[in-house]
C-alpha cells in the first residue's frame, strides 16, 4: 500500500501528526481534568472550545484589538464562561445522581451549539491571519508552518507546568484529594468548591489557549466545529486513561499519529478516518478499560 | 392536589396544541395563499449556499407576489446541512405548512435526500443548484434549472487538459457529498478520455463535511507532483484544503465546482485562494437573456453594497419565476397539477438562460461560465458550450 513514499514525506507526515495530535492533547486535559476530579464527562467542553474560538475572531477581526490583548481577554472569558458553566449548571446537582449531571452537560452543550448559531450565524467565519505562524518555512523539502512546531511545544511545557501544579502545590494536593475521595475531603476541611472551580479554570483555560492555536492552523470558525474535536479529544482522554494528565497527552498524540498515519499508509481509506479514533477507542477497552495509564478503579458500595 | 395540578399541566400542553392543528388546517384552506416552501441550508457547514439561493428567492417573490390573484407566501425550512435532518424538514414542509410546491435545496446530497418524501407526496420540487444527476432520476416530482454534473465534469476536464496543459492531476474529494463524489468521477472520466491516459489521475484524496485537518492527504498528494489539484466540495473545506496545501508547498493550481461560488470561500482562503477556478452557471457582468438583465438590475437594486452577484442567487430567482409561471399554466394551485405544467415547461427564459424541461426533470442547458478567484472576486474568465 506504500505508493513510493520517501523519507520526506513520511517525516512530513509525522510533523502532521505531531501537531494535530498536540492539539488534541491540549483538549483532552480538559475532559481529563474534570473528570477526575467529579466523574463526570463535560460534554459542554468541546463548545467551550469552540466559544474560545469566536472569542478571539471577535477580538482581532471584530474589534481589531492587538492579539495579545485578545487572547489576553479569550482565555479569561472562557475561564469564566467554564467556571460559570459549573457554578450555574453544575453545582446544583452535585448530590443528585450522576446521570443528571451527565444529562445537564448535554444540555449545556446544545444551549452553547445554538446560542453560537443564532448570536454569530451559522456560516463559517474566517479566522485572522498570523503570517508570522501561518507562513510556511523550508527545512531542505520540508515545508512546515511554524504554528506546527508551536503547539508541541506549548502543550509540552503545559503539561508539565500542569504536573508541577498537581504534584507540588497546595491547590494540587486538594485537587488529588479529592479526587481520591470526595467526602472524606470535604471532611479534612478542604473547601471542595474552590478545587473544582480552579480545575474548570485551568481546563477552560487550555481549551482557550486549543482554539487559539487551532484556529491559527485551520482558520475557519463555525458554531458547531467544538462537536467532532470535542468528541475525539474524549476520546484521547479515555485511551489514555480518563483522569490521567499524562495520560490525556498520550491518548491525544496516539490519535493524532495514528489518523495521519493512516492516511499516509492506505490513502484509499482517507474517508474512513474519523471512524480510526473510534476503532482504536474499542480496542483499548476492550484489552484496557482504565486506558493506557489509567488506574483500576474498583466501584465503591 | 396533586393530582389536579398534572391534570392542569397536561391539559395547558394539550389545549394549545389542538388549538394549533385547527389553526393550521384553516390556513391550509385558506384560499387567498398560496404556499411555496423553501428548503435550504441556513444552518451548519452549507449555510452560506443557502442563504444565497434564498436571496435570489426572496427577490424573485418581491417582485411577483402574487399569481393566480393570490398572494404567495414563502415558507423556509433549514434543512441544517444534515441529510437526515433534510428529510424531516421537507415532511414538515409538505405535511404541516401544506406547501404546493418545494424549492431547494443548495447540496446534491440534501436535495436527494428530500427525494422520497416530495415522490411519495406528490408535491413537485425544483432544485436550484443541485446538480448531481440522482436528484431529479426517477422521481417525477423532482426537476431542477441547472446543468448537470456530467456536463460540468467535461467542462472542467476540458479546462484542464486544454487551458493549464494537464496532463498528471490529483483529485480531493469529499466522500459523504454526492455531489463531489458524483462529479469527481465524471471529471475522471472525461479527462482519462481526453489524455488517453489511464493513469492521468495520480492520487485521490478523500474527506469528510466538517473536516479540518487535511495535512495528511496534502501531503500524499505532494509527493505525486500533480499538474492541477481538482477539488469539488464544501466552499470551506475547499478553501482550507487550498490554504493548507500551499502552506505544504505545493504549487499546483486548484480547480473546483460551482459550489466554490460564496464569499466564505474567499473570506476563509484570502490570498491562498486567488487563481482558483471554478465552473459556475452565470455570469453577471454579461447576462444572456432580457430576464437575466432584470435579475441583474433588481439585485443592485435591492443589495447596492454587493459586488458580485453570486449564480445560485439568480437560479433561486429561476427556480421561483419558473414555478410561478407553472402555476399560471397549470391555472391552478394543486400541486399534481403544478407538476405537470413544471414537466411541460418549454423555453422559459430564465435569469441564466432559457429553460427547457427534460424527460428526467432536468433543464437542458449547454453553456457553463467559468470563473477565476482575482483580486479577492470571482471574475469572469471564459464560457464554455458543449452540445
Amino acid at each position: 500500500m506504500v505508493v513510493g513514499m520517501t523519507l520526506e514525506t513520511f517525516l512530513q507526515q509525522l510533523i502532521n501528526g505531531l501537531s494535530i495530535g498536540s492539539l488534541y492533547a491540549l483538549i483532552a486535559i480538559g475532559y481529563t481534568m474534570v473528570y477526575g476530579i467529579l466523574r463526570l464527562i463535560n460534554f459542554a467542553h468541546g463548545d467551550i472550545f469552540m466559544m474560545a474560538a469566536y472569542f478571539t475572531y471577535f477580538g482581532i477581526a471584530v474589534f481589531f484589538l492587538p492579539w495579545y490583548v485578545t487572547f489576553f481577554i479569550t482565555i479569561v472569558l472562557t475561564i469564566l464562561l467554564g467556571v460559570g458553566i459549573e457554578r450555574f449548571a453544575y453545582r446544583p446537582l452535585r448530590d443528585a445522581p450522576k446521570t443528571s449531571l451527565l444529562i445537564s452537560a448535554i444540555g449545556v452543550s446544545f444551549l452553547l451549539e445554538n446560542l453560537a448559531t443564532y448570536l454569530f450565524s451559522g456560516k463559517p467565519q474566517a479566522f485572522p491571519n498570523f503570517p508570522l505562524m501561518t507562513n510556511p518555512i523550508n527545512f531542505g523539502s520540508l515545508t512546515v508552518q511554524p504554528v506546527s512546531i508551536l503547539i508541541p511545544i506549548v502543550t509540552f511545557f503545559i503539561m508539565i507546568g500542569l504536573l508541577f501544579l498537581i504534584n507540588h502545590t497546595k491547590v494540587g494536593m486538594a485537587m488529588r484529594a479529592v479526587s481520591v475521595d470526595y467526602d472524606t475531603a470535604k471532611l479534612m476541611g478542604i473547601k471542595i468548591n474552590g478545587v473544582i472551580s480552579s480545575t474548570f479554570a485551568i481546563g477552560s483555560g487550555l481549551a482557550a489557549v486549543g482554539a487559539i492555536l487551532w484556529c491559527m492552523k485551520y482558520p475557519s470558525v463555525l458554531p458547531l466545529m467544538g462537536v467532532v474535536i470535542g468528541l475525539k479529544c474524549f476520546i484521547a482522554a479515555v485511551i489514555g486513561g480518563i483522569g490521567n494528565v499524562k495520560g490525556a497527552v498520550l491518548g491525544g498524540l496516539i490519535l493524532g499519529f495514528s489518523e495521519v498515519l493512516m492516511v499516509a499508509f492506505f490513502p484509499a481509506l482517507t474517508g474512513y478516518r474519523d471512524a480510526v479514533a473510534f476503532i482504536i477507542l474499542i480496542i483499548i477497552l476492550l484489552f484496557l478499560p482504565n486506558g493506557l495509564l489509567g488506574k483500576k478503579q474498583v466501584e465503591k458500595v | 392536589m396533586k393530582k389536579m395540578l398534572v391534570l392542569l399541566l397536561s391539559l395547558a400542553l394539550v389545549v394549545p396544541m389542538v388549538a394549533g392543528c385547527s389553526g393550521s388546517s384553516t390556513t391550509a384552506e385558506d384560499s387567498d395563499v398560496i404556499k411555496i416552501g423553501v428548503f435550504e441550508p441556513l444552518t451548519g457547514a452549507n449555510a452560506a449556499g443557502g442563504e444565497l439561493e434564498v436571496d435570489g428567492i426572496e427577490l424573485a417573490n418581491q417582485l411577483r407576489p402574487e399569481v393566480l390573484g393570490k398572494k404567495v407566501e414563502l415558507v423556509v425550512a433549514d434543512n441544517k446541512s444534515d441529510k437526515a435532518e433534510a428529510t424531516t424538514a421537507a415532511a414538515r414542509l409538505i405535511e404541516k405548512d401544506k406547501v404546493v410546491a418545494v424549492l431547494g435545496s443548495w447540496g446534491s446530497s440534501l436535495s436527494i435526500a428530500a427525494g422520497d418524501v416530495v415522490k411519495t407526496n406528490e408535491v413537485p420540487a425544483v432544485a436550484l443548484s443541485a446538480t448531481n444527476p440522482q436528484v431529479t432520476a426517477g422521481n417525477d416530482y423532482y426537476f431542477r434549472v441547472c446543468f448537470l454534473d456530467p456536463f460540468q465534469g467535461t467542462v472542467m476536464a476540458n479546462y484542464a487538459s486544454k487551458n493549464l496543459n494537464a496532463k498528471k492531476v490529483a483529485i480531493i474529494q469529499e466522500v459523504s457529498n454526492d455531489y463531489s463524489v458524483g462529479l469527481a468521477k465524471f471529471f475522471t472520466d472525461a479527462f482519462v478520455k481526453l489524455t488517453g491516459d489511464p493513469n492521468a489521475i495520480v492520487a485521490t484524496g478523500n474527506y469528510n463535511t466538517g473536516d479540518q485537518d487535511f495535512t495528511g492527504i496534502l501531503t500524499n498528494i505532494k509527493a505525486t507532483n500533480p499538474d492541477v489539484i481538482f477539488a469539488p466540495g464544501n466552499y470551506t473545506e475547499s478553501a482550507l484544503i487550498i490554504k493548507q496545501a500551499r502552506a505544504l508547498g505545493i504549487t499546483a493550481p486548484f480547480i473546483g465546482g460551482d459550489t466554490w461560488e460564496t464569499n466564505e470561500f474567499i473570506t476563509v482562503g484570502g490570498a491562498d485562494v486567488e487563481g482558483a477556478v471554478m465552473s459556475t452557471f452565470f455570469d453577471d457582468t454579461n447576462p444572456l437573456t432580457e430576464a437575466g438583465k432584470t435579475f441583474v438590475a433588481e439585485y443592485k437594486k435591492a443589495y447596492p453594497d454587493r459586488e458580485n452577484i453570486p449564480a445560485v442567487t439568480a437560479l433561486g430567482y429561476d427556480g421561483y419565476m419558473m414555478t410561478l409561471d407553472a402555476i399560471e399554466r397549470a391555472g391552478s394551485a394543486d400541486p399534481k397539477a403544478i407538476r405537470d405544467a413544471l414537466a411541460a415547461t418549454v423555453d422559459f427564459e430564465g435569469a441564466t438562460g432559457m429553460i427547457t424541461i427534460d424527460a428526467n426533470g432536468d433543464a437542458q442547458k449547454t453553456e457553463a461560465i467559468i470563473k477565476v478567484v482575482k483580486d479577492g472576486k470571482f471574475t469572469y474568465l471564459d464560457s464554455v458550450t458543449v452540445q
